[in-house]
């Protein structure tokens, strides 16, 4: 168990107005001693209402580093499934975890997470912490940052990563302002430093014109979130020796100021970044009808459409469609780019697919520097007779 | 809502254009001669409080943490019809990573007149973390909400709103003092008028310095921050495969055999 965050300096004079301060009951007179137990929070309320001054907040500097161990991810539980980046982020895990030589751990909260929480496990999670309450089915930022705040502060992780889906980059700057800690944003590669030991963080900036490494020297854990489909899915393992651990959640211990009233799923059959083929569509189509074409090859392909941020600033399509930097990451098996030049921001959201093949008109199109396949031609002769040809077999 | 909605807009100023020059030599970016404007998403913040101002009655004040001269997009937002601007600027801020700056900015809040409800841009077109809002919620201990793309209502102390989620559109109520981030889909930011910028001259700007916030060095710019950047680059290029010219058949034909390559037919 951690010592409280908070300390009872000498020369409390037992006045109790810390007592009547805080607001999770967790203040104590013993023999007219203030004592902080478990149930502190670390708000910080007794620390400015003590007229002595002799509570203190334990700053984050005096942590010793060392005593941070383990790489833990937090596994995105969300309409009775985990989110495939927290399977992404338990292989990197994995991978920096070895390195360093602590154990893998992975987080979960939610309603229901039993099956969950297993899958993490059976794909080489040493330890998987579960937060399973019914209040907690509808994701909030409140209730699911004070829970993980609580877990990191429990379990001392030297590294926590979270994937940089909307909830992720929601939630994860809480978190950190909580821990008092650094927190990269939108991590495309990590890697453990030789020498030191850090967790080098690496992440586009500038719309993907720069890339810059960034590492969190003095604070733990150190906290990243990671862009989906940039790592490989931890595999299942032979013989998982993981185990669950089940915390406790008391709804009276952490905040939840935020009701969700309801929610409407979007309306697109085919999600871009699950989709092994992607057919995507650039302002070279020249109208937004350009995207029924796109659609027609996706379809006969068995994939989905993308799209390039120009024709989604159009309003040609959709923004969840949109494929780059400021769109999705995707990461397919074939990336067909029609009528896309290839501006650095939307190379950033696809260039890790495995083939790119690109069909533009301009042979100087940035695109072709990067496409496995290049085609000179007009979108609107090669894309139709592709779809017969397809067809046709 | 008797006295209105009190509202805060942090903004950021920042580089015109995205496409940095890079200095091989020193690994750094060159800045020089790039003009700087209003963080493009923060229009759309400043947009929508001056919508619910003129909804509810209120007042917009608009507040940014930077040189000197980041007054410039403080009163580019007062032209827009911002009503005040606040300077949070002191050489003793700098080199803030998103902690430290949110730490530092909502500690100016704390010493402004007063807030219902701060709207910020959903990122920076330069850092592009988002970080900074969310952070600064907790630092100010108030809820918050990201991705706002509309507010339906704001009424006895609680706002009802749409937010984007990556898989749906989410409707939440929460309630006053309360934070959110905007992005491009929830309005359309309005111009300047002559009016606004023959007012936004005259308009006094408001500076927040150290010695009013009076925060501990160890907290603040560079040294208050957890995160260091090792080093800076430009990401690589992948290598080119074959580009090729011909009849529409020869094209097609290419196309066909590489998606049979790929066994994806």
């Amino acid at each position: 168990m951690s010592e409280a965050p908070v300390q009872v300096m000498d020369g409390c004079i037992g006045c109790g107005l810390c007592v009547d301060s805080c607001p999770f009951d967790a203040i104590e007179m013993v023999d007219e001693v203030a004592v902080i137990t478990e149930a502190c929070r670390a708000c910080g309320e007794c620390v400015d209402a003590c007229p002595s001054g002799v509570i203190v907040m334990k700053e984050a500097a005096e942590a010793v580093l060392t005593d941070y161990k383990g790489v833990m991810v937090y596994a995105e539980h969300r309409n009775g499934r985990v989110h495939p980046v927290s399977y992404e982020l338990l292989g990197k895990a994995q991978e920096l975890a070895a390195q360093l030589m602590e154990p893998v751990y992975a987080v979960i909260v939610g309603s229901g997470v039993g099956a969950g929480a297993e899958e993490l496990v059976s794909r080489g999670a040493d330890k998987v912490f579960v937060y399973d309450d019914p209040a907690l089915k509808d994701f909030r930022d409140d209730p699911y940052s004070d829970l993980l705040t609580q877990c990191c502060n429990e379990e001392k992780p030297s590294i926590f990563l979270v994937g940089a889906t909307s909830i992720g980059r929601s939630m994860g700057p809480r978190v950190a302002a909580q821990l008092k800690t650094g927190l990269t944003a939108d991590c495309t590669s990590l890697s453990i430093d030789d020498e030191t030991g850090f967790l080098w963080q690496t992440r586009p900036a500038y719309g993907g014109n720069i890339m810059a490494t960034i590492y969190t020297p003095m604070s733990r854990p150190q906290m990243a979130t990671v862009r989906y489909k940039m790592f490989p899915e931890a595999k299942k393992v032979d013989n998982p020796k993981g185990v669950i651990i089940n915390k406790t959640v008391n709804m009276n211990m952490v905040k939840d100021r935020v009701k969700v009233l309801g929610f409407e799923e979007a309306k697109e059959q085919v999600s871009i970044t699950d989709a092994d083929i992607i057919v995507s569509g650039g302002l070279g189509m020249g109208e937004s009808t350009g995207f029924e074409l796109m659609q027609k090859l996706a379809t006969a392909l068995g994939g989905a459409v993308g799209a390039s941020r120009p024709t989604v600033d159009e309003g040609w399509i959709d923004y969840r469609h949109q494929v780059g930097l400021s769109g999705r990451t995707v990461r397919p098996q074939v990336y067909l780019a029609c009528g896309i030049s290839g501006a650095v921001q939307h190379q950033a959201g696809m260039k890790t697919s495995d083939v790119i093949i690109a069909v533009n008109k301009d042979p100087e199109a940035p695109i072709f520097r990067i496409s496995n396949l290049g085609v000179v031609g007009d979108l609107y002769e090669v894309v139709p007779r592709l779809i017969e040809k397809i067809k046709e077999q | 809502m008797s006295e209105g909605l009190k509202i805060i807009v942090p903004i950021k100023q920042v580089p015109e254009t995205t496409e940095v020059e890079f200095d091989e030599e020193t690994g750094t970016l060159k800045r020089e001669g790039v003009a700087a404007i209003i963080n493009p998403f923060d229009e759309f913040a400043i947009e929508e409080g001056l919508r619910l101002k003129e909804k509810h009655g209120g007042e917009v004040n608009v507040l940014t943490m930077g040189p000197p001269w980041a007054a410039d997009a403080l009163r580019d937002a007062i032209a827009m019809g911002a009503d005040k601007g606040w300077l949070v600027t002191d050489r003793a801020f700098a080199g803030a990573d998103t902690w430290a700056t949110s730490l530092t900015l909502a500690k100016s809040i704390e010493k402004m007149d007063g807030y219902d409800l701060i709207i910020c841009g959903l990122k920076t077109t330069d850092g592009d973390t988002g970080q900074t809002g969310p952070e600064m919620a907790e630092h100010l201990n108030i809820p918050h909400v990201c991705y706002v793309n509309e507010i339906i209502d704001v009424k006895d102390g609680k706002v009802v709103l749409k937010r984007n989620l990556d898989d749906g559109v989410e409707t939440l109520e929460a309630p006053l003092p309360l934070l959110i981030t905007v992005g491009k889909d929830i309005n359309q930011p309005r111009l300047a008028t002559l009016r606004g910028r023959i007012k936004a001259k005259k308009a006094e700007i408001k500076e927040i310095t150290n010695s009013d916030l009076q925060l501990d060095p160890k907290e603040i710019g560079l040294e208050g921050s957890f995160t260091r950047v090792v080093k800076i680059f430009e990401p690589e290029q992948h290598e080119a495969g074959e580009v090729v010219e011909g009849t529409v058949e020869e094209l097609v034909d290419a196309i066909y055999q590489k998606l049979q390559e790929c066994k994806v037919i």
